[in-house]
């Protein structure tokens, strides 16, 4: 980031009359949802640990600036993460400026203009970390939604159903198959029921995780049975070319269960004293 | 010498591979196994890999090797107990184990070689589906 | 083909069938440390595996150099295989040929390439063969 000749500029401020300058110039809404004490004591640790940087004389992205850095990292992501916008959060970088030149007053010099650049890479910095955090946030409440939607239910002993409902995209499809075969192993279930009339629409990759499912399954020593395949996805199915060989497939849930049950040697029979 | 023990339980060779195996182990247990199965006249061998984090081609050749072994000395062979994430890996390497029978453990394994009927019928589909190629 | 631009990781010789279950192993630790999940560390284990064994039968022995590696988001594994040995000959029929029966012919490299996120191959006849993998964790 250059050299720092604006060291001199830094090292002749008072602290506390740009700490002052600094709080006064952030952005009410900063202000108003921070504690005064806790707000003095950020600025604080910011301001010193950026002074020690200045003064090593290296740039921005150096090791010298490595603990200004770390804190606008800690900043940046506990705005991120209490709902503050980017702008927010990185403009009380930028307020960092206005407080240092507040106190020196403007010159127009080019260390001035060293300076003012390197208070900007910091600010651009507190944006790239905050927009890292958001993103962790996001994905992590996906993953939890996507726990929760692919149920894998236990139909009988040694039978298990898994009814896949909504859109199915390669990640979700990922999830449903190790949650699968992993419960065939837990619950000793030779059997499973993969039900797909919730399924909006099933193209050809989609199918290819379906049918790896089921092939990791046989070779696990289960075998799957596709069911509620509806019209359209039939044609779908065919329109594509996709070939299920001997996967059994079933038009309904309840198609699939007979032939599960008669598959694990069961006989269900009417009892012939049934009331109604 | 052989790293891994065969155990004999009645006319079934049971065998339980506990360890990472190296290339040598590998070629040693199928050459121990086929001279077992032809020297025993087992009617069965139940091979239980639950404990194996990684199959690879390797030992997937030696296991439908044993297969096809066991098949000409009138014997079956069942693979038990593949963890979820190899199975996954091997059906993404494109391995198929062809003629290789599997069950979900020792106990059905056994039940489908002697011919068991009762844990044999819930295993049995999944017995005769494993001969296709993926 | 040595690691002479190879500087941090670990390097492992493979001369040996003991080296390929080190190869595994010392994989399995790096996997761990970068945060990967069970099917993907037993995805790219098995992939090292594979690669592993082929360095020692085809490339004649030769050695991996194993390092964790990141991007802006993710830490990695990065593995390197080197020998050598004959290089191959005709790389578009290396990768054509389908892993199906698992014969033994064949070096498996349209197989171990499905496991992997990246797969660069540097090979010449004569000369040596180079492989590099590299897996993602979370």
């Amino acid at each position: 980031m250059g050299s720092a000749g604006y060291e001199q500029l830094v090292a002749d401020l008072d602290e506390t009359a740009v700490l002052e300058a600094w709080e006064r110039n952030l952005a009410g809404s900063v202000r108003a949802q921070v504690a005064p004490d806790q707000l003095r004591a950020e600025l604080s640790a910011l301001y010193r640990a950026f002074v020690a940087g200045v003064r090593s004389g290296d740039g921005t992205r150096s090791n010298s600036f490595d603990e200004v850095r770390a804190l606008l990292s800690e900043l940046s992501t506990s705005r991120a993460r209490r709902g503050f916008s980017p702008t927010e959060t990185a403009s009380s970088v930028f307020a960092l400026k206005d407080a240092l030149f507040e106190v020196m007053g403007v010159t127009g010099s080019s260390d001035q203009l060293e300076l003012s650049r390197a208070i900007d890479d910091l600010g651009l910095f507190t944006f790239e970390r905050f927009a890292a955090a958001r993103e962790a946030v996001i994905l992590n409440q996906s993953e939890q939604l996507l726990e929760l939607s692919t149920p894998v239910v236990k139909l009988w002993d040694g039978i298990l159903a898994v009814p896949l409902v909504g859109t199915l995209d390669s990640a979700r499809t990922l999830v449903v198959m190790e949650t699968l075969l992993q419960m065939l192993v837990d619950t000793g279930s030779a059997h499973a029921i993969i039900d797909i009339t919730g399924v909006a629409a099933v193209d050809t990759q989609v199918a290819q995780h379906l049918l790896k499912t089921v092939h990791a399954a046989r070779l696990m020593g289960a075998e799957c049975i596709i069911s509620g395949i509806r019209p359209q996805i039939a044609q779908t199915v065919v329109a594509l070319g996709i070939e299920f060989g001997d996967i059994a497939t079933r038009a309904t849930l309840a198609d699939a269960l007979r032939h599960v049950l008669n598959q694990a040697g069961y006989d269900v029979v009417l009892r012939p004293d049934r009331a109604s | 010498m052989e790293r891994i023990p065969i155990y004999q339980i009645g006319n079934v060779l049971l065998v339980s591979i506990q360890i990472d195996l190296q290339d040598s182990d590998v070629i040693a247990l199928q050459d121990s196994l086929s001279e077992r199965i032809a020297s025993s006249s087992a009617q069965g061998v139940v091979i239980d890999i639950s404990a194996l984090e990684i199959v690879d081609s390797f030992v997937g050749r030696m296991l439908s090797t044993i297969a096809g072994v066991s098949r000409v000395l009138n014997a079956r062979t069942v693979v038990v107990g593949m963890r979820p994430a190899v199975a996954i890996t091997l059906v993404e390497l494109g391995l198929s184990l062809p003629g290789v029978e599997t069950a979900l453990n020792v106990e059905r394994g056994m039940a489908m070689v002697t011919g068991s009927t009762a844990a044999a019928t819930a295993s049995d589909t999944a017995a005769d589906a494993n001969d296709d190629v993926l | 083909m040595t690691f002479s631009d190879e500087v941090d990781g670990q390097i492992v010789a493979i001369e040996t069938d003991a080296d390929v279950v080190r190869v595994r192993q010392a994989v399995r630790a790096l996997a761990a440390q970068a945060g990967m999940s069970l099917v993907d560390q037993t995805k790219l284990i098995t992939a090292a595996s594979e690669l592993a064994r082929n360095t020692l039968i085809h490339g004649k022995g030769g050695a991996a150099h194993l390092e964790l590696t990141r991007n802006e988001s993710r830490a990695g594994v990065r593995v390197v295989f080197a020998d050598t040995g004959p290089g191959i000959a005709d790389l578009t029929l290396a990768f054509e040929e389908g892993w199906t029966s698992g014969t033994g012919l064949g070096l498996g490299l349209p197989g171990s390439r499905r496991l992997v996120d990246a797969f660069e191959v540097d090979t010449e006849v004569g000369r040596g063969t180079r492989i590099t993998i590299v897996k993602w964790g979370r």
